[in-house]
């Protein structure tokens, strides 16, 4: 018991990590010109750093792993980001097993010493896995998920699992049938949702990347409310073996990091056919990494001839105008970097948040049918069939996923059908070829992650359709099974030190390569931003 | 495991489980080939023994009626394809494993599993569909049929819905001689593929129930039929010929007692000469050919009584449980409305493509079918009785063409097959391809005994040699010094031997009592141990005993 209360002192040793620059926070709007002021540090990638101080000796992988484990006892309290941290014991034991293999000389892969958080509705072996439900208290897989046993085979070290709106249903993580997430900017707001829990961990350093699932916005929009790099892969670049189904078609595992490398190397890590996921693409998997030109290396229009294309849907009524201000900062940004950036119109983007809703609650009234209490999770106590299904369900869901239950159950029945599921369905198609259009026409497409910045903890919890009017953003682009990339790219007020606001780029299907180089300039690039939370800002390593 | 977690209260109907077959009729009356294998599994309860021809009256008080009305059957039939592994997980399937000894995350429904299809379900069905003669959907899907049962572990079923893989189509076959035989050929409306259930176990007491999943998860086809029966013999025939499919086809074992070919019958009548259909009841728990055809003409029976009472309206849409031990019909579940299975296209699986290329080199495999078999049997001058019996069992079928390949006489051959060997598989239980016997020594056999080598009798006594240890004709001949004797000399010695030793009776024929030939006949034979040629024998002997007369 003793031995686990280390100070946090033991940060600061960490030669990789001191570079206590004063924080200066970019204007609100972001439209300081770059060459101006003297340039911050860029966000570095902390798996490269890692590798190299441990390939360099400099550091063990049991320090790093003991780091992250006293970081995240510290902020744990304040965020709640995990439903379960692995025991300690077991994280230094396979740290301390990496570190007999780099010291014997012998190889290990890209992902050594890298602690990750894993989204709780990602299957895990030997850890629970709840998906953030109540009816699933206590489960634990038989199996690691694909993504899960490709970051354990390549050194990845898992520190636990993260919270979420229970099956990825939500936005807030206020949805979880366990605990609400904090977000590290200010912990009286959500960290956004579904994937709240793995963008929290994040953004306060708890572990170094995380993943997450994307149903709708589930890993962009909780990026950009807690200032991170998230990246949602094209439909079938990752295999969903072992995501617990949400809504079937439209579900990725997405990678989470506190830069632009690193969630290429996490998502380099975890793509690629599974013969377990049949809707897994054969298509070869790039070296993402192999694109992260360094900034000194970078010509004064390192993006020039990149076709920018900016959705004007998305700059419309309803969003905020910090949010609209920075988008715009980011754009002439990236005109900067050489892009030509235009305005262009999807005329059936309003289109996606109906059509999503109605799709994903079809679905996940199937997918959540298995949940019957008849094989694993819980079992209510029944002297019939029925109440057995029944008493189980009414006690094991909470109200968000009833609701979309009833919702899609209903958009499936008979005479229903035709008016809803297979309208959708048709919508579905008409916001793929718009995409497609607009694809052809430009590079990327940019457009906010969210209409808002971070909102307080409690303040669409009453007003659902509120709620799903914030995933306006993101639907789209999973309709369309779209590469997206969201990075932080300015401020608004808000909170102790500003609210961070996130750039969301799309990308042509499996062109994750293009976003990542263009976000990987973008943010080496950007001045005046330092996206650390106020919550780990006394952390000299930051 | 957890797949074997006890949940209280569910109702019991141990009708439900299959059981074995309780009920055979005598002597291949529905030519199927249901080797008796009575394997009883901790699932299946002991039953008594049964009755095996319950009284009937309620057929007798209809059958004035029954000329009046004509009943429309239809049937769906579910076969578990014999993949190696199941539809959707590399999961072996075999029949009465321990519970819950053949399951992965995928079939046992885990968060998070996901299904991939098994190519060789595709195969399969386009076999099945090709051989039924059916139009094949190039661009087919899956879809998830949607229903809480605890058999059903992810709380759907992984079926198609609006674009099977294969539609339209018939199926032909030849009614048994004993029931007046006649060709008929009856519509397929589709075939499509999709997952079988689990099995529930249910206590002695019947106060829990357990899951068993090992079945969760095999491929099925389901074939429908288009309502074009009107016996329950042609019902019963036209499963019995699906089974002969399927066996010829080798995608299933076709096994009714296991489960791995189930029929679920829907049955009306209507008054002779009345287009619109009756309301329809459809039968579960037919677990053999002979229950397909009693559980329809009992329930022809049932409906035609209410009828002729004025209780027509009585006839409800409902499932009725057939009982074996009552020999009847009874009430399983009202149907309240139309069951909303809230099917949509499986999110999980890639549409099903077959090209052109594919169905062609499916078709280009696939075996001479039993209707073709049988035609090609009728014009080898083979009486309907025969052809129905060699054509019957695909194994007895190619036992028969190896042998007249190789050159033996068709009638022969048959005669040999359906006789002798027919009663020593039957008395040894063995099926065909488990006798020593190859069809080329069957064959030498047949030329043996026409050529002469050998006597008739003889032949059936290598016969059975060869059926239980194998070996080949010229060696048994040799071995045992079997050959027949064809030299009249020798047989003139034998016979001259014979008379010789014979004075009294030799006087007593040419003294008229001429019977007395099939005596020294005898005596000759005995003496050759059999071999003598009895042509030659009766010849010489004929001749010696009236040479003197
Ligand atoms: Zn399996």
């Amino acid at each position: 018991m003793l031995a686990t209360l280390q100070p946090p002192r033991t940060l600061s040793r960490f030669p990789l990590y001191l570079t206590s620059r004063p924080v200066t926070l970019c204007t609100l709007t972001a439209q300081s010109p770059p060459s101006t002021s003297p340039p911050s540090q860029p966000p570095h990638s902390q798996i490269l750093s890692i590798r190299h101080s441990l390939l360099t000796r400099q550091v063990t992988a049991a320090q790093l792993a003991e780091s992250h484990l006293s970081r995240l006892r510290l902020t744990e309290p304040h965020l709640k980001s995990f439903l379960h941290v692995s025991d300690s014991d077991a994280v230094l034991r396979q740290a301390a097993l990496l570190d007999q293999r780099i010291a014997s000389g012998e190889e290990v892969g890209p992902l050594a010493g890298v602690v990750v958080g894993v989204k709780d509705n990602i299957c895990t072996a030997d850890m629970p896995s709840t998906g953030g439900s109540r009816v699933l208290e206590g489960y634990r897989p038989a199996y690691d998920a694909t993504a899960v046993r490709k970051i354990k085979e390549l050194g990845g070290i898992v520190v636990g699992k993260t919270n979420l709106d229970e099956f990825g249903m939500g936005s807030t993580t206020e949805a979880s049938a366990f605990q609400v997430t904090a977000n590290p900017w200010d912990v009286s707001r959500v960290p956004g949702g579904s994937s709240g829990g793995s963008a929290a961990a994040v953004s306060a350093r708890q572990c170094v990347v995380s993943l997450g699932s994307d149903t709708g916005g589930s890993v962009r929009q909780p990026a950009s409310f807690c200032g991170v790099v998230g990246l949602k892969p094209t439909y079938g670049r990752v295999s969903r073996y072992g995501l617990m189904a949400y809504a079937s078609s439209l579900d990725v595992i997405g990678c989470f990091g506190s830069s632009v490398a690193d969630t290429g190397i996490l998502l380099h890590a975890i793509s690629g056919h599974d013969r377990l996921d049949a809707t897994s693409s054969k298509r070869e998997v790039p070296d993402f990494a192999s694109q992260f030109a360094s900034i000194n290396l970078l010509e004064s229009k390192p993006l020039k001839g990149l076709r920018v294309g900016v959705i004007r849907e998305t700059l419309d009524e309803g969003v905020d105008t910090g949010v609209i201000s920075a988008i715009r900062g980011a754009a002439s940004h990236l005109e900067e970097l050489g892009c030509s950036v235009t305005e262009i119109s999807l005329p059936s983007f309003s289109l996606g948040l109906p059509a999503y809703y109605i799709l994903a609650s079809s679905e996940s009234s199937s997918n959540l049918s298995r949940y019957d209490g008849v094989r694993y999770g819980n079992q209510a106590v029944a002297d019939e069939l029925n109440s057995l299904y029944g008493d189980s369900r009414a006690k094991g869901f909470g109200p968000e996923v009833k609701m979309r239950i009833l919702m899609g159950t209903y958009g499936l029945s008979a005479g229903y059908y035709d008016a809803y599921y297979k309208r959708a369905q048709q919508v579905r198609t008409i916001i793929r070829k718009s995409f497609k259009t607009a694809l052809d026409e430009n590079d990327i497409l940019i457009s906010p992650a969210a209409p808002s910045a971070a909102y307080k903890i409690g303040e669409k919890i009453d007003d659902p359709l509120a709620m799903y009017a914030g995933d306006i953003m993101t639907v789209n682009v999973n309709l369309a099974g779209l590469p997206a990339l969201v990075l932080p790219c300015g401020f608004v007020e808000g909170g102790t030190a500003g609210l961070p606001v996130g750039l969301q780029m799309i990308g042509a299907a499996f062109d994750e390569e293009k976003l990542l180089k263009v976000g990987h300039i973008f943010e080496q690039t950007l001045q005046n931003c330092r996206f650390v939370p106020p919550l780990i800002e006394d952390d000299a390593a930051w | 495991m957890m797949a074997s977690t006890i949940f209280r209260g569910i109702q019991n109907h141990p009708l439900l489980l299959y059981q074995t077959a309780l009920f055979r009729r005598k002597n291949g009356v529905f030519y199927c080939t249901m080797k008796s294998t009575e394997t009883q599994t901790a699932t299946q309860e002991k039953q008594k023994p049964q009755i095996k021809n319950p009284p009937r009256t309620q057929t007798k008080t209809s059958d004035k009626f029954s000329k009046d009305y004509e009943a429309v059957i239809g049937i769906e039939t579910h076969v578990q394809l014999n993949t190696l592994t199941k539809a959707f997980c590399g999961c072996p399937y075999n029949y009465g494993s321990p519970p819950n000894t053949s399951v992965c995350p995928i079939c046992m429904g885990l968060p998070g599993a996901l299904p991939v299809l098994n190519s060789k379900v595709i195969e399969l069905a386009v076999k099945v569909g090709l051989a039924l003669n059916s139009k094949l959907s190039l661009n087919s899907k899956f879809d998830r049929k949607q229903y809480f049962y605890p058999d059903l572990p992810k709380g759907y079923q992984i079926s198609q819905f609006d674009v099977p893989i294969a539609s339209g189509g018939y199926i032909d076959l030849d009614l048994p001689v004993e029931f007046g035989g006649g060709h008929r050929r009856f519509g397929i409306t589709r075939v499509h593929m999709e997952e079988d259930a689990g099995k529930l176990l249910h206590s002695e007491n019947e106060s829990y129930s357990q899951v068993d999943l090992n079945r969760a998860g095999v491929p099925l086809l389901e074939i429908v039929s288009e309502p074009d029966m009107r016996t329950g013999i042609e019902a019963a025939e036209y499963a019995a010929e699906l089974q002969r499919l399927v066996r010829y086809l080798g995608v299933s074992n076709g096994n009714m007692q296991e489960g791995s070919l189930r029929c679920d019958v829907n049955v009306s009548i209507r008054p002779i000469g009345q287009a619109q259909f009756g309301t329809k009841v459809e039968i579960k728990n037919l677990n053999s050919f002979s229950s397909v055809s009693r559980a329809i003409d009992f329930e022809i029976s049932r409906q035609v009584l209410l009828h002729s009472q004025g209780q027509g309206d009585q006839i409800t849409q409902e499932t009725r449980l057939w009982e074996e031990g009552a020999q009847k019909t009874v009430t399983m579940r009202k149907k309240e409305g139309l069951a909303d299975y809230r099917y949509f296209p499986e999110p999980d699986l890639p549409g099903v493509i077959l090209t052109k290329e594919y169905v062609n080199s499916i078709r280009d495999s696939l075996p001479e079918l039993p209707e073709v078999k049988r035609r090609r049997y009728e014009k080898m001058g083979l009486s309907m009785q025969d052809v129905l019996f060699l054509a019957n069992d695909v194994n007895v079928a190619e036992f028969f063409d190896a042998t007249i390949a190789k050159g033996a006489d068709v009638k022969l051959a048959a005669n040999w097959i359906m006789g002798d060997i027919a009663a020593y598989m039957k008395n040894e239980k063995l099926t065909i391809n488990e006798i020593k016997l190859i069809p080329q020594e069957l064959a030498e056999l047949i030329a043996s005994i026409k050529g002469g080598t050998i006597s008739g009798k003889i032949g059936k006594e290598i016969l059975f040699e060869l059926l239980a240890k194998g070996g080949t004709v010229k060696g048994l001949i040799k071995e045992k010094d079997l050959v027949q004797i064809v030299d009249p000399m020798e047989i003139e010695k034998i016979v001259d031997k014979v008379l010789s030793e014979n004075p009294k009776q030799l006087e007593q024929y040419r003294g008229g009592k001429t019977k007395l030939q099939g005596y020294f006949a005898g005596q000759v034979m005995k003496l050759s141990k059999g071999k003598a040629n009895p042509g030659l024998l009766n010849k010489i002997l004929l001749e010696k005993l009236n040479a003197q007369s």
